[in-house]
């Protein structure tokens, strides 16, 4: 015991440097790096329009008007709660999961006007990780391109145009998987309606 | 799986096998492989380290018996605790807290603490709605910092158990610990934090930014919802050794799944690299410090044979899908247009099947972030992580204590062998004997007892019974335990477990499944480098070889499948059934 006492002035000492170094010296030099090097998206790749803030490129959002492609559902807060990020961590057979699940397949498929038969696209029916997820699959943009054209009075292939632009890669074409930037691709919509 | 995921796995692989070894044996200079006892760097870092020790003090050229060299340990966990404990009681009261986050209750903040020095990590609460900035600074960053390089003291202490003959000292725990966070932790976080901030991980002392959403969005009950907060945070610094330090405890609720932790496919395959590196390279050390490569390449073998197979079999699992979403038409095939699997609890960026490989290096780490949610994967999806977690830390294990795990259960190995042809097992030339193998069982006896004891009460408790219906339910007591009885940290989430009887029962496990292994690991150190080196002779068992190696993943597998068989069978294996 006595051993143990006597550690324990250099315990505490040693916790007290570290603590200055690793938590003060160390994170305010990789913040002074960050917002030198990378203001921007050391901030949150934060998007503006007219000057105000409408969200941030990384983090996805809640759409649910007709001229706007949709994004994955989520089980952040209410939806899309940057404050919150969530995955809903239901089990996969969870009755409410399942239940959820029917009942999206059933609402994605009268909102896009597609018949009985369409398989849905697996990220359109179900909860992201984050509850934040920016993206959405191809498929499930593809899906929703002629419903956002016939609201905006565009041509079809002009929105798929959009979607293909708004589409991130695989880094390297190698790494991650591609997916539609569901706000960067509306706010690139609203842009053509503004212009057109 | 798509080409490209394959593609993207063997890269992983390649630069791991280029840079493990330069690591591992830079770490070994570091704990003086070279004859003089210098190692790269002295010039810079060898003035910083004096002044510490001058402020500690120590005096670095005084070695420390095992017994000194654990109360040194345990005198700075200690520390570590009352002094987190203190900042989170006391956060409301201080700076850094844009959001104004309320100080932790009594029972949250000694879970916390525990699993911050523990080097698990568990979180009961979400990070964006708990802790201010400054907590995460000066508390939670720091413990991520120093309970890995606690770790890699011990291991540096048992592997100079072996080394060394006839002496009574493992070295000094205070030297070990400063030269491991200058040298190996700091400078490699500095530059993994500048890598992941060009990729868009956030890092700035922020509140949250209130955006005007782009669609007014009218909820169920007539709410508008017209403005997201976008939060901000010292990300970057605490998420590079948040994986370099094995430790796993997310800046956010959703941890590396959250696009200002892990924004892309590159963050996603440099995190996985990351988290694995230091635990693969200690290896490496252990290899150069004992002089016999070999030793090292079958335990790496060993290592990355178990973890290839978890991390591909959970990755085919989900990439699989779930049966019940394809009975509600839902298209969960991998075409140009999407990449399919079971998406609940997943990303589109990442996919199904990287986070199959992403599960299976968190729990054989012991680090526990997650790029997925686990408590959604498929029934065997999320067996394999539970079970992985519950073949202690050995594929590769976290840092330092992963290395110790592994050669622990070699001397395990090593006298079972013994006790079959009939010889006194020898481990690189020491004799083990009663001493060390009671010191072998106390160690694998603490992890499952901390994980079983806490959840059998937990399915028995009326107040404990957070978790969801069915097998499944069960499956989350038995994973949220044995993450953290191994000092893991992932979770399955869903299970409410900030309530008192979790906080507590769990920081008690994870003390336990901490110290009641780190304890003996000293000890058999200690004991080991008493004794004499016995050369090796033709009746002595080679433990490079292959044989020795089916013999190890063997034993491994013998000791977890007895213990756990039952509990998984009632849990993850019954709901696959029931499918």
């Amino acid at each position: 015991m006595r051993t143990f006492i006597r550690q324990l002035r250099p315990a505490l000492v040693a916790l007290a440097v570290f603590t200055v170094l690793l938590g003060v010296v160390y994170p305010m030099l990789t913040t002074l790096i960050g917002q030198v090097a990378f203001g921007d998206k050391a901030d949150g790749s934060l998007v503006r329009r007219d000057g105000q803030v409408v969200g941030s490129e990384l983090i996805g959002q809640s759409f649910t008007s007709p001229q706007y492609f949709h994004s994955r559902p989520s089980a952040a807060g209410t939806g899309y709660d940057g404050a919150a990020s969530s995955g809903s961590n239901l089990g996969p057979l969870s009755p409410d999961f399942l239940a959820a699940v029917d009942e999206r397949v059933a609402e994605y498929r009268a909102v896009n006007g597609l018949s009985d038969d369409v398989l849905v696209p697996v990220d359109a029916v179900t909860a992201s990780s984050s509850g934040l997820d920016p993206h959405i699959s191809v498929a499930n943009a593809r899906l929703q391109a002629a419903r956002v054209a016939r609201v905006r009075g565009l041509e079809v292939d002009v929105v798929l145009a959009l979607v293909g632009e708004h589409t991130d890669g695989r880094t390297f074409g190698l790494l991650g998987e591609p997916g539609v930037n569901v706000l960067m691709l509306n706010l690139a919509l609203d842009d053509l309606s503004a212009a057109g | 799986m798509s080409w490209q995921n394959i593609v993207q796995f063997i890269l992983l692989a390649g630069l791991l096998a280029v840079t493990v070894p330069a690591l591992g044996r830079y770490i070994a200079m570091v704990f003086g492989s070279r004859d003089d006892g210098s190692a790269p760097g002295d010039r810079v870092f060898g003035p910083v380290e004096r002044f510490v020790y001058r402020v500690l003090g120590v005096d670095p050229e005084r070695e420390q018996r095992w017994n000194v060299y654990a109360a040194s340990l345990m005198a700075f966990s200690l520390m570590s605790v009352l002094v987190l404990y203190t900042l989170l009681r006391t956060q409301s009261l201080l700076p850094f807290n844009p959001t104004d986050r309320e100080s932790l209750s009594p029972t949250g903040a000694f879970n916390t603490a525990i699993s911050f020095v523990t080097n698990t990590n568990w979180q009961w609460y979400s990070g964006e709605l708990s802790m201010s900035h400054l907590s995460q600074m000066l508390g939670l960053a720091v413990q991520n910092f120093v309970s890995a390089a606690v770790g890699l003291a011990i291991a540096i202490a048992l592997i100079r158990g072996i080394t060394r003959a006839g002496s009574r000292t493992l070295g000094n725990f205070w030297v070990d610990l400063t030269r491991g966070v200058l040298r190996i932790l700091l400078p490699l976080s500095l530059v993994a934090a500048v890598v992941l901030m060009s990729q868009g991980v956030v890092q700035n002392l922020n509140g949250n930014t209130t955006a005007t959403t782009v669609d007014k969005v009218v909820l169920d009950d007539g709410t508008e919802i017209v403005e997201q907060q976008i939060p901000g945070g010292p990300v970057a610094s605490q998420e590079a050794i948040k994986e370099l330090g094995t430790n796993g405890g997310g800046y956010y609720n959703a941890n590396s799944s959250h696009p200002f932790e892990s924004s892309n496919g590159f963050t996603n395959f440099f995190e996985l690299y990351m988290l694995l590196l230091i635990p693969l390279s200690l290896v490496v050390t252990f290899g150069t410090l004992v002089r016999d490569k070999r030793q090292s390449r079958l335990l790496l073998a060993v290592m990355a044979g178990i973890l290839i197979a978890f991390a591909g079999f959970t990755a085919l699992v989900e990439q699989n899908g779930n049966p019940r979403l394809a009975d509600a038409q839902v298209d969960q095939s991998l075409s140009v247009t999407q990449s399919g699997g079971n998406m609940e609890g997943k990303e589109v960026r990442f996919g199904a099947a990287s986070c199959g490989v992403f599960a299976a290096s968190t729990t054989g780490t012991s680090t526990g972030a997650v790029n997925c949610m686990h408590d959604s994967f498929t029934p065997i999806g999320g067996m394999a992580p539970m079970l992985h977690m519950m073949l202690g830390e050995i594929s590769p294990g976290g840092v330092g204590v992963g290395l110790s795990g592994v050669l622990i259960m070699a001397l395990l190995s090593v006298f079972i062998a013994g006790l079959m042809v009939g010889r006194t097992p020898e481990y690189l030339g020491k004799k083990i004997q009663a001493a060390e193998m009671k010191l072998v069982t106390l160690y694998i006896l603490a992890m499952p007892f901390a994980l079983l004891t806490f959840a059998a009460t937990a399915v028995v408790l009326s107040s404990a019974t957070t978790f969801q219906e069915g097998p499944h339910g069960l499956s989350e007591v038995l994973y949220n335990y044995a993450s953290s009885a191994n000092n893991n940290g992932s979770a399955f989430a869903y299970q409410g477990t900030g309530t008192q009887w979790y906080t507590v029962s769990q920081g008690i496990s994870m003390l336990m499944g901490r110290f009641f292994t780190i304890i003996p690991v000293l000890a058999i150190g200690g004991s080991l480098a008493a004794k004499p080196k016995v050369p090796a002779t033709s009746g002595t068992m080679p433990t490079h070889n292959p044989l020795f190696g089916f013999l190890l993943v063997g034993v491994i597998a013998i000791v977890a499948g007895l213990t756990f068989f039952p509990a998984l069978a009632l849990g993850p294996i019954l709901e696959h059934l029931s499918l």
